[in-house]
């Protein structure tokens, strides 16, 4: 369970140019759901996924994870439950080219210290459930556009997170690969995961494995259902 | 302990990877890099194998020299002298000496012409022998056996037959030497049978030095007594000074390579920027990408200071080191080419490290924490 | 000032320390003044990001610093054949007055940027920041102390001038010399034995002990910086000597020489981290730490401890080797 009291997150504070892209947020996420975040762009959503993400610091206001207040947390800290608690699917995938799929799955584990061959089969175990165990060595960027998103999804699941955040997912994604990510996403809501996307996408906003919808504009939560 | 190891091992796996990604990236870097190590490597290599070589030279000769001065110049010593000194206590043997110089407009260089001493059997030259130099031999084309004529600068003619050619064990000091017989010598220069040019002191006990050396000045008060101490400092000294003095006008470029490491790590090109992002997004810490940027760091250190050293090491025991021998040498016409031993110590080592890859690393602090410290949520910006 | 290029190399990261902890307590200024976690605003974000930084070149600079101690030792044997009379370091370090001054000041620093690092490394597993008021304003200690041996250095440096007549180690550590060095060297090598494995065995005893006893962790401090001056005065009195196989040579640098098989850096290395360590311990342990991070602290006071303590084990082992081998009896 997430908890958000009155999280703000200001930009360029005290400058001419200071924006506040989130003001005074007070939101609960349950575990176990499907939530997503819709808005046009510049309401504030993004920013808001990063700062329950733990990607970035709210300017004021507090965050709970599982009871365990995270903001003012030193920055390592934040990072061991970043790693323990999020996984993350960007929008542009955000692999690195030049590694083979295995090597960026692996990548978010390396901090943890676990032994290398338990890494390899682990994500090797992850990219045969998502199809992809004959793509394994091949190198990222020779990946099609719904392959490289499955690894990034298997990617965001190599340190086993409870939550799965995902920005915009279906950007770029034809009508068959978002239902192959909506699949996905009811795979990972059955095993227990929470999900979190961000979407102005209808597609997503109107799938029925959908338990929360949360609108916000202009910095602000307007509508959260239910 | 052991998931800080994997982790360590992980980052270095990562680093190694990154930089075979980018092979372009680093390769001018590491080539300047190579060539200031091999640059400050050759002069210090290059100023220790000749201390050595000095060292070894003034080992084997005298303990104290002694001259005779006339208004505070070098003067010819006589044979009361020699006398003078006989009965000295604490002295094992006294040899006087017989050497000069000579100007050779054709070959347009100098030698040392000197008589063997009678203890040192193995140059003994007969009348009409000479044992050369290896920097003579080359300048004339000598070989044992050939011819080496010599005229003096009263137009004495001076012929004799190359017995051998010294090794270059100790090239530096003997390069221009040329041995001949004391007759042939005193013929030559045209000077009289008791005089020569200065006396040799060997003792008994090495401790007792100084004190030989102030009772020897009672007996001749008209000499001076240089010690062998007092020569290893001068040359000590004298070589030490010009190796820091080439290091000091290294300085310039030890700065420039500094900023061009700064530079360097500074200016990521896009694709990097964008893989650091990523790394910090998926769950990097600012410590994590630190440590691999640093150890990226220390293999461009590693390789570029093994070759360079390695660099600086041939070249200064194949090519003399050809670069920087005039500047630390002294100046000569004759410049020995004999194989330096540049023997690498850890103080050598240690000091071409302060030199160089202390600088290095700490131009790129800077840049590589700005990196690190990138916002993992850029990224999703 | 000799053109020497060790002495280059040594004023260079002297230098160099002096700039990077210059800044680092500029910012430590910056830090105490403004420092609130529980704010998420971007100019404490900045400043948290900062600490990385500070972090890192103190870590540089004390790898720099422990490197440049021991060249400065090593490169004051080697250029004894510049000075009149000079046979060692010693007598290098003698031929100009802030020649000592130096060496102490270096070793200071190595002492204070081992324990700002150790310090610098709990605080960082600690989840509130729960040393780093006390770590910064540390840092306005440490950054002076570098800049003077900086400053020290340059003189001697500066100073140095060949032909110098100097004294050696046979005047400074003559047991016959009035000086401290005379006292120690006529020190009976069986009291300085004795009296060097009683606080070797309080040392490890507390530094095995100091995971459970808070005060025991507090003791540690003043207890290892006794052992190392016992430590260097036993070096002088007593294991020296045996080295030499010479009663009467005491010089405490002499063993760094090759001539010795360079067994000095093997004696002294443990023992300078055995100290830095119990230090480290003493004053992380005296620190008041938060509740929150209290386990944590606890942990690290112990493995600090603990290194002191194998430390002190290994300087006792490697001294008690080295009479043992010697072909001299000092002691009936």
């Amino acid at each position: 369970m997430i908890t958000l009291e009155q999280v703000t997150k200001v930009f360029n504070q005290g400058r001419h140019n200071e924006v506040a892209a989130v003001r005074g947020v007070d939101l609960t996420i349950g575990d176990g759901r499907v939530t997503v975040l819709r808005g046009p762009s510049g309401s504030g959503k993004t920013t808001l996924l990063t700062v329950i993400g733990c990607l970035a610091r709210p300017t004021t206001g507090r965050i709970r994870i599982d009871g365990e207040m995270v903001s003012g947390l030193p920055e390592r800290f934040l990072n061991e439950v970043r790693r323990r608690t999020f996984g993350f699917v960007f929008q542009r995938f955000n692999l690195i080219r030049g590694l083979s799929a295995r090597d960026n799955v692996m990548l978010p584990a390396y901090p943890t210290g676990r032994p290398h061959r338990a890494l390899i089969d682990q994500a090797e175990g992850l990219l045969d459930r998502f199809g992809l165990a004959d793509r394994a060595s091949l190198s990222v960027e020779h990946l099609s556009g719904g392959e490289a998103q499955r690894v990034a999804i298997a990617r965001a699941l190599i340190n086993d997170p409870a939550v799965i955040v995902a920005d915009e997912p279906t950007a770029s994604l034809d009508g068959e690969r978002v239902a192959q990510f909506l699949a996905i996403a009811e795979d990972l809501k059955r095993a227990g995961k929470t999900v979190l996307i961000t979407s102005h996408d209808p597609r997503i906003t109107a799938a029925p494995l959908v338990d929360a919808l949360v609108t916000m504009a202009d910095g602000r939560i307007v509508e959260a259902s239910p | 302990m052991r998931a800080a190891f994997e982790r360590r091992r992980h980052l270095v796996d990562f680093a190694v990877g990154s930089l075979a990604r980018h092979p372009t990236k680093n390769l001018g870097l590491v080539v300047t890099y190579a060539l200031v190590v091999f640059l400050v490597g050759s002069v210090m290599l290059y100023g220790s194998a000749i201390r050595r070589e000095a060292a070894a030279m003034l080992s084997s000769g005298p303990e104290i020299t002694a001259q005779a001065m006339v208004m505070g110049r070098h003067d010819m010593s006589t044979s009361a002298d020699v006398a003078a000194l006989k009965g000295l206590r604490g002295v094992r043997r006294i040899e006087p000496r017989l050497w000069g110089y000579l100007w050779d407009s054709a070959g347009a260089a100098n030698y040392t012409l000197m008589v063997p001493p009678p203890s040192d059997a193995a140059h003994a030259v007969g009348k009409g022998e000479a044992i050369v130099g290896e920097g003579v031999a080359r300048a004339r084309k000598l070989k044992p056996g050939a011819m080496l004529f010599l005229v003096s600068p009263s137009g004495k003619f001076l012929k004799t037959r190359v017995k051998s050619i010294l090794s270059s064990d100790s090239a530096l000091v003997s390069s221009d030497l040329v041995l001949v017989e004391e007759a042939d010598f005193r013929a030559f220069f045209e000077l009289p049978a008791d005089v020569w040019t200065d006396v040799a002191i060997t003792v008994t006990n090495p401790r007792e030095v100084t004190t030989v050396a102030e009772k020897a000045a009672l007996k001749l008060p008209r000499h001076r007594f240089v010690t062998r101490a007092d020569m290893s400092r001068t040359a000590e000294a004298l070589f030490s000074w010009r190796e820091g003095l080439t290091l000091a006008l290294l300085a310039g470029a030890l700065v420039a390579f500094a900023i061009l490491a700064f530079d360097k790590a500074s200016g990521l090109s896009a694709e990097e920027r964008r893989e650091i992002g990523i790394l910090k997004a998926i769950g990097w810490e600012t410590g994590d990408v630190i440590a691999l940027k640093l150890v990226e760091g220390g293999l461009v250190s590693g390789v570029a200071f093994l070759v360079g050293v390695i660099g600086a090491w041939a070249h200064v025991r194949f090519f003399a080191a050809g670069l920087f021998a005039p500047v630390l040498e002294g100046w000569s016409t004759l410049y020995p080419r004999f194989p330096l031993a540049p023997s690498i110590d850890a103080l050598e080592i240690a000091t071409l490290a302060a030199l160089t890859v202390a600088p290095f690393t700490a131009a790129i602090l800077v840049p590589v924490w700005r990196t690190a410290t990138a916002d993992p949520d850029a990224v999703m910006r | 000032m000799i053109f020497h290029p060790p002495i280059l190399a040594l004023i260079g990261a002297s230098g160099l320390s002096a700039v990077v902890l210059g800044g680092a307590g500029l910012f430590a200024g910056r830090l105490l003044a403004g420092w609130d976690p529980t704010n998420g605003s971007e100019r404490q974000i900045g400043l948290e990001k900062t600490t990385h930084l500070v972090s890192t070149v103190v870590a540089f600079v004390l790898t720099l610093e422990a490197a440049s101690l021991v060249l400065f030792a090593f490169n004051a044997d080697r250029m004894a054949p510049l000075f009149v009379g000079a046979m060692c370091a010693v007598g290098t370090l003698n031929a100009s007055v802030w020649g000592f001054p130096t060496l102490w000041a270096k070793i200071a620093v190595f002492f204070a940027a081992f324990v700002w690092l150790a310090v610098d490394r709990v605080d960082l597993r600690a989840r509130d920041w729960a040393l780093i008021r006390p770590k910064y304003a540390g840092l306005l200690i440490l950054a002076p102390l570098v800049l003077a041996e900086a400053g020290f250095e340059l003189a001697y440096f500066l100073d140095l001038k060949a032909d110098t007549i100097t004294s050696c180690c046979g005047k400074l550590f003559g047991e016959d010399k009035p000086a401290l060095g005379g006292d120690l060297a006529a020190l009976d090598p069986r009291v300085a034995l004795w009296a060097l494995g009683a606080a070797l065995v309080a040392a490890i005893g507390l530094g095995f002990g100091a995971r459970r006893r808070r005060w025991a962790a507090v003791a540690l401090g003043p207890v290892a910086l006794a052992a190392f001056g016992v430590a260097i005065a036993a070096v002088i009195s007593a294991i020296a000597p045996y080295v030499y196989e010479q009663p009467h040579h005491h010089c405490p640098f002499c063993i760094l020489k090759r001539e010795y098989g360079h067994v000095g850096f093997a004696l002294y290395l443990p023992l300078f981290v055995a100290t830095g360590a119990g230090l480290a311990a003493a004053i992380v342990a005296a620190l008041p730490g938060t509740t929150t991070s209290r386990a944590t602290i606890r942990t690290a006071i112990g493995g600090l401890a603990k290194t002191s303590a194998i430390g002190f084990t290994l300087f006792g082992a490697i001294a008690a080797a080295l009479v043992w081998r010697s072909g001299l009896a000092l002691i009936g």
